[in-house]
């Protein structure tokens, strides 16, 4: 009788470490978080002593010009790098979905980026943008053209961490998009070029739309990273000048660490983890309708092959 | 058609080609150079291809193993030694911890099936979205003033498991749905526990699996800043939070900064020379399988 005990049990022996681990160390401080966000409470307090203030941290951050300007630069930021990496990445599928010498080495390369730490790209980008010796000055300087301030202009600051999170990210966009594309039915290409369609008639009625389920998870999982963007920022910018490049994470640590808010700052955690959690929803219930429309389309052929 | 043979395309093709792996891996090459250059010759305004090479930067960042004297350095600042051995075991021993404990959990999910996979995939899909900013203020709170392992490594290490685990339950589950049931129904028949099944059966078939999840949660190990920045207290610093300190000085030594950043980049660079097919396997299944 031992052993079916032991049987039993089994299964909650396995998950139970990893299972306490994750309460412990994630769920926790995110309920955590939830709760400190109605406090008031600086770091040198324990979370006991702070004062529970209701929903005050969140009507601050409402009249809190300097927060609506971090949200408003995070959408900016977001909505920017993501509309152009897909733009490149799903372009340089398309143009590259084919069976050409060199083409592994260049997956190789391009994952690069994303593999280096965040905190290095910030590191190498911000030699590439200084003033002086850095490459693009130089480069300007030698064709006899004006330096541009890369890091010390607001507008340019925010161009400048653009192109540094397009540089790290479009690969991303690419290889799915890549992957996507060489698992589309070889049938429909075929059928296709029999009935004579051309490149860009395969590529709009016929490539994109196979696509489609692909890019829109590429997409949204592509938002939600580009919300989550902080190294590359802090150590380009350090979201300056003024609040040019204060995107919300920055903004978070900021305050948690600076300002010594932690309540306020939980307050914005908050604000986008809801943010994020709708993003996130959204794409989970289009994959499952994806998922129930393909299997209802899959279930009518049958019929009819019957 | 063989995959071995390659359609022949037009020049400007591979012109592109070779461009595009210009602007990926330029300024990874930058780096590199200016880490073997010394300041005189950064801040030179001449050109910056033609330049003596030297490993001084190196020698001033890991100045306290070397096992000669090198003259140029009369003092030895060891805070970038102290943090690249902090760095190694943060990484290291999270990884590890990670892929025991998620193969167990992962196993039990899909042997057992206790939940559907459905509750899986959303509860990862819901702890990849958390941004480490978020962790921020509760983690500090709680490390601190509850579990009281701020600044060890341990705390860190803590932080680093939890927040990778979703991700390789995850991904190794759908490593080991694949393992045919009837290899352990015949090694259970030969008197293998539980246990024994799972660690003699099981894991030496999902390697590729456990490769792609190892680099995954080596990488985020590796390189996290914000969560390290914040546990960490003087002995207990990573190479990242290193990194960052030495840039916010007013007077930025670049070539060792450079030297510094280039040692933090190659153990990810090994990875993805040694295990492309893995990590794009990785970074796929997410999106393409669904």
């Amino acid at each position: 009788m031992q052993t079916a005990n032991v049987n039993r049990l089994t299964p909650y022996l396995f998950l139970a470490p990893a299972g306490i681990i994750m309460a412990v160390a994630l769920l926790y401080p995110i309920g955590y978080m939830i709760y400190a966000s109605f406090l008031d409470w600086n770091p040198s307090q324990r979370i006991g002593e702070a004062e529970f203030i209701g929903l005050r941290n969140y009507l601050n951050l409402l009249g809190d010009a300097a927060f609506r300007e971090s949200f408003w630069v995070t959408l900016k930021f977001a909505a920017i790098v993501v509309t152009v990496e897909m733009l490149l990445g799903v372009g340089l599928a398309l143009l590259l979905d084919r069976n050409i010498r060199g083409m592994s080495l260049l997956r190789t390369l391009f994952i690069l980026p994303m593999m280096i730490a965040p905190v290095v790209v910030g590191l190498m980008w911000r030699y590439m943008y200084h003033p002086t010796v850095g490459i693009f000055n130089r480069t300007l300087k030698s064709l006899g053209l004006e330096p541009i301030p890369w890091l010390s202009d607001g507008n340019w600051a925010f161009a400048s961490v653009i192109i540094a999170d397009i540089w790290q990210w479009t690969p991303f966009i690419f290889i799915l998009s890549l992957a996507a594309l060489q698992s589309l039915p070889q049938s429909a290409m075929e059928a296709s070029r029999i009935d004579g369609a051309t490149g860009w008639q395969q590529i709009i009625h016929i490539k994109l739309p196979l696509m489609m389920p692909v890019l829109i998870v590429t997409l949204l999982l592509r938002l939600i990273d580009a919300f989550k963007v902080l190294e590359v920022i802090l150590v380009l910018t350090n979201g300056g000048p003024g609040l040019s490049t204060e995107i919300l994470s920055l903004r978070i640590s900021r305050t948690a660490s600076e300002f010594r808010e932690l309540g306020e700052a939980a307050a914005m955690s908050n604000v986008l983890l809801i943010l994020l959690m709708i993003l996130t929803f959204a794409m989970f219930a289009y994959s499952k309708a994806v998922e129930i429309r393909t299997a209802r389309l899959r279930a009518a052929a049958e019929e009819t092959a019957i | 058609m063989s995959t071995q043979t390659y359609e022949r395309q037009n020049p400007a093709f591979y012109a592109l080609l070779v461009a595009l792996i210009v602007m990926a891996i330029g300024p990874i090459l930058m780096m590199l150079m200016t880490s073997l250059k010394l300041n005189v010759d950064i801040m030179s305004d001449t050109s910056s291809l033609i330049f003596m090479p030297t490993i001084r930067n190196y020698e001033t960042a890991l100045c306290d193993f070397l096992w000669y004297e090198a003259p140029h350095i009369d003092f030895c600042d060891k805070t970038f030694g102290r943090a690249l051995v902090n760095s190694l075991i943060i990484a290291l021993v999270s990884t590890a911890l990670t892929l025991i404990l998620g193969c167990m959990a992962a196993y039990a999910l899909v042997r057992f099936r206790f939940m559907g996979r459905d509750t899986v995939s959303l509860t990862t899909l819901v702890m990849r979205m958390v941004p480490p900013a978020v962790l921020l203020v509760p983690v500090f709170g709680i490390w601190t003033f509850q579990f009281q392992i701020d600044g060890t490594r341990a705390g860190i290490i803590l932080v680093y498991v939890a927040m990778n685990l979703p991700f390789v339950i995850w991904i190794l589950q759908s490593f080991i749905v694949q393992v045919p049931i009837q290899l352990e129904e015949a090694a259970r028949m030969d008197g293998a526990g539980p246990f024994g099944v799972f660690f003699l059966v099981v894991l030496p078939l999902i390697k590729p699996g456990l490769a792609a999840a190892a680099i995954f949660t080596f990488r985020v190990a590796w390189n996290e800043f914000l969560l390290a920045n914040a546990l960490a207290d003087r002995n207990s610093r990573t190479v990242p939070v290193t990194i960052v300190n030495s840039m916010t000085e007013f007077d930025i030594d670049w070539g060792v900064i450079m030297a510094t950043g280039m040692l933090l980049a190659i153990p990810p660079i090994l990875f993805t020379f040694a295990a492309s097919r893995q990590i794009i396997t990785g970074m796929t299944a997410g999106a393409v399988k669904g």
